[in-house]
């Protein structure tokens, strides 16, 4: 194909993402499983990209998790949306980022939702009012925080310290990335690629100087399933959608997984660390499993921030490997220090993977 | 057409699900529930199309419509823009206001999903709170994730987290207006109302099968559906 050809069907995958001035929510999920990612991600939007963040106190959940598993109403989700889109306007803001996919695509549903129903959005509206005397209107901008990441990804990489590039052999580090479902599968034209050219992550890949890996099944789930993590006899079909991916992804040796979903990071570390505890493998050669991290956490490390204070301790597939590659030096004396330095000990190793402490 | 077909078609979701399904079958291909269950998305997208209400009865009593992951992978794919997992969605919010979810071992499930998600949303403002990532439910956390639990107030300052604080920032505590504010909305738009159904069919059910309903994550029923697995019956096969 010519290359103006390409870049037509390219055009129709862009989407406008606003250059500054951001209303900042948070995800449960990434949160409470990753609280210094989403810290990271504010570090390298105020103090490297010099960018107005403003997050509130008072936005709460978007309750996502509860409508995807029936125990919330769509009538409910839509209002407790409208009352965060309340509280953006009241602060003076209109551009909408939230750290969450199940949330980004939320949002998504809601505003598609309104503009083809409006008796929808109008119901709502009338109990947003009730509930809480507060008005709503739509986000000027809309965009998940890896689009913002990407946005800014050829800044972010000017400013940093370190390349994927392997140290030793001068050659790119390859990465496998995993997008959230709920990203663009949903709504295609709301995120960069859609959901069959994934460029969000592949784009960010590119800006460090690492290698895109274009692997099988690299738009397959991650298993989530809502329901079917959540509740224990269901997780089989949890760590089966994972295990799908890493036998996928093993013939091509990745150095690293690379997602922008908060859950698909989890799973992806934490279903390796359990299928090296039932079956003994671990789908690199060297026992250390294939490390995993979230964009914003991929450019922190690339700015040279310390992984430590990134909490990237808190994947249970060590981080070290591709620390080691890239030539990044960290201490580990440090690794399990508290916020005061103090000695807080070191968590048990697990039996099948390898553990740095 | 019946008045099951009815109130699915009165759900905006239905109507956005399901355009015309010519049975291609690319939604079962790509499914990641039909890898793992006894499950295809091409059925339901069939099953709904011929207008029948005791076919609809028969799903919202059934197993089936609880095993898709709402991934939405389906949507991408359809050729006629159909969406089964719109459908899903649709369907299970009829087998909840009719009462026949508890009528499946997948579908009693919603018991321990309500009092583990909606509890917790009006309670602390969030859908999953750090407090709840315990060991014992998730225990694929692993063995680092209960070194931070058990080192929660030293260590997470050090990541950047407001545990417990007030303000602004990862984990804090959301004030109690605000969390007012949330309750005020599930009362108003149906949500209590919905997690009230959800309890006084899943109390019938467990009296039936003589199992303590009692409250929390602890009781008979709660661990009955949040371990009951009859893999034979789910299993592709
Ligand atoms: S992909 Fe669409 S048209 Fe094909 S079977 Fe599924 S719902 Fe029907
Ligand atoms: S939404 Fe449900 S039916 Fe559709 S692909 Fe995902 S699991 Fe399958």
């Amino acid at each position: 194909m010519k290359l103006e050809g390409k870049r037509k069907i390219w055009n129709e995958y862009q989407k406008e993402i606003a250059d500054d001035k951001y209303f900042y929510v948070r995800s449960c999920i990434r949160q409470a499983v990753f609280p210094g990612s989403e810290n990271t991600y504010l570090r390298i939007m105020r103090d490297v990209l010099k960018k107005d963040v403003h997050e509130s106190a008072h936005h709460t959940t978007c309750t996502g998790i509860g409508y995807h598993t029936e125990v919330v109403p769509f009538e409910t989700i839509q209002t407790v949306v409208a009352r965060n889109f309340a509280l953006m306007r009241e602060a003076g803001y209109e551009n909408y980022t939230p750290s969450c996919v199940t949330s980004f695509g939320i949002y998504t549903e809601v505003l598609d939702t309104w503009h083809h129903f409006p008796e929808e959005r109008k119901r709502t509206a009338e109990y947003l009012k009730k509930a809480t005397q507060r008005d709503f209107q739509e986000p000027g901008n809309m965009a998940h925080t890896s689009d913002i990441i990407y946005k800014f990804r050829h800044q972010i990489a000017e400013k940093s310290k370190y390349k994927l590039i392997n140290k030793a052999t001068g050659l790119p580090l390859k990465v496998v990335d995993h997008i959230g479902c709920h990203y663009a599968k949903m709504f295609p034209a709301k995120g960069i690629g859609g959901a069959e050219h994934p460029h969000v992550l592949a784009g960010l890949i590119e800006a460090f100087g690492g290698e895109v890996i274009d692997y099988p099944e690299r738009r397959h789930c991650c298993g989530f399933g809502f329901r079917q993590y959540f509740i224990k006899a269901n997780r089989g079909y949890s760590i089966a959608a994972s295990k799908k991916k890493f036998e996928s992804m093993e013939p091509y040796q990745p150095d690293l997984i690379l997602t922008n979903c908060p859950g698909c990071n989890f799973f992806m570390d934490r279903w390796q660390y359990a299928l090296a505890e039932m079956e003994g493998k671990t789908y690199d050669t060297k026992g250390n499993g294939i490390p995993v991290l979230a964009y914003e956490e991929l450019a922190g490390l690339m700015l040279g921030f310390d992984p430590w204070e990134m909490g990237l301790q808190m994947h249970q597939v060590g981080i070290e490997t591709l620390m080691d590659k890239i030539g990044i030096p960290y201490n580990l004396n440090e690794k399990y220090k508290g916020a005061k330095g103090e000695d807080l000990g070191v968590p048990e190793s697990p039996r099948n993977i390898n553990f740095y402490k | 057409m019946g008045q099951l077909f009815d109130k699915l078609n009165s759900d905006v979701r239905f109507v956005e699900g399901i355009n015309g399904c010519i049975n291609c079958g690319t939604c079962t291909a790509i499914c990641p529930a039909a890898e793992v269950y006894d499950y295809q998305p091409r059925t339901i997208a069939h099953l709904v199309q011929t207008r029948d209400d005791s076919i609809i009865e028969n799903l919202l009593k059934s197993d089936t419509i609880w095993y898709c992951g709402e991934c939405m992978s389906c949507k991408t794919r359809c050729p006629r823009n159909n969406a089964p997992g719109l459908i899903i969605q649709a369907l299970r919010k009829l087998s909840i206001e009719t009462g026949l979810f508890v009528e499946s071992e997948k579908g009693r499930q919603q018991l321990a999903l309500k009092r583990m998600l909606s509890d917790t949303i009006i309670e602390t403002g969030y859908c999953v709170h750090f407090d709840h990532t315990t060991l014992d439910m998730f225990p694929e956390q692993g063995p680092m994730w209960q070194w931070v639990q058990d080192n929660r107030e030293a260590f997470l300052p050090k990541v950047g987290a407001n545990y417990k604080g007030n303000g602004p920032g990862a984990m804090r505590s959301i004030p109690q207006s605000d969390i007012d504010e949330l309750r005020n909305i599930f009362e108003v738009s149906g949500g209590l109302k919905w997690m009230e159904t959800i309890e006084e069919h899943s109390a019938k059910k467990a009296k039936e099968m003589g199992l303590e309903i009692g409250e929390g994550k602890s009781s008979e029923y709660f661990t009955e559906v949040y371990n009951r697995n009859n893999h034979a019956k789910h299993s592709r096969k």
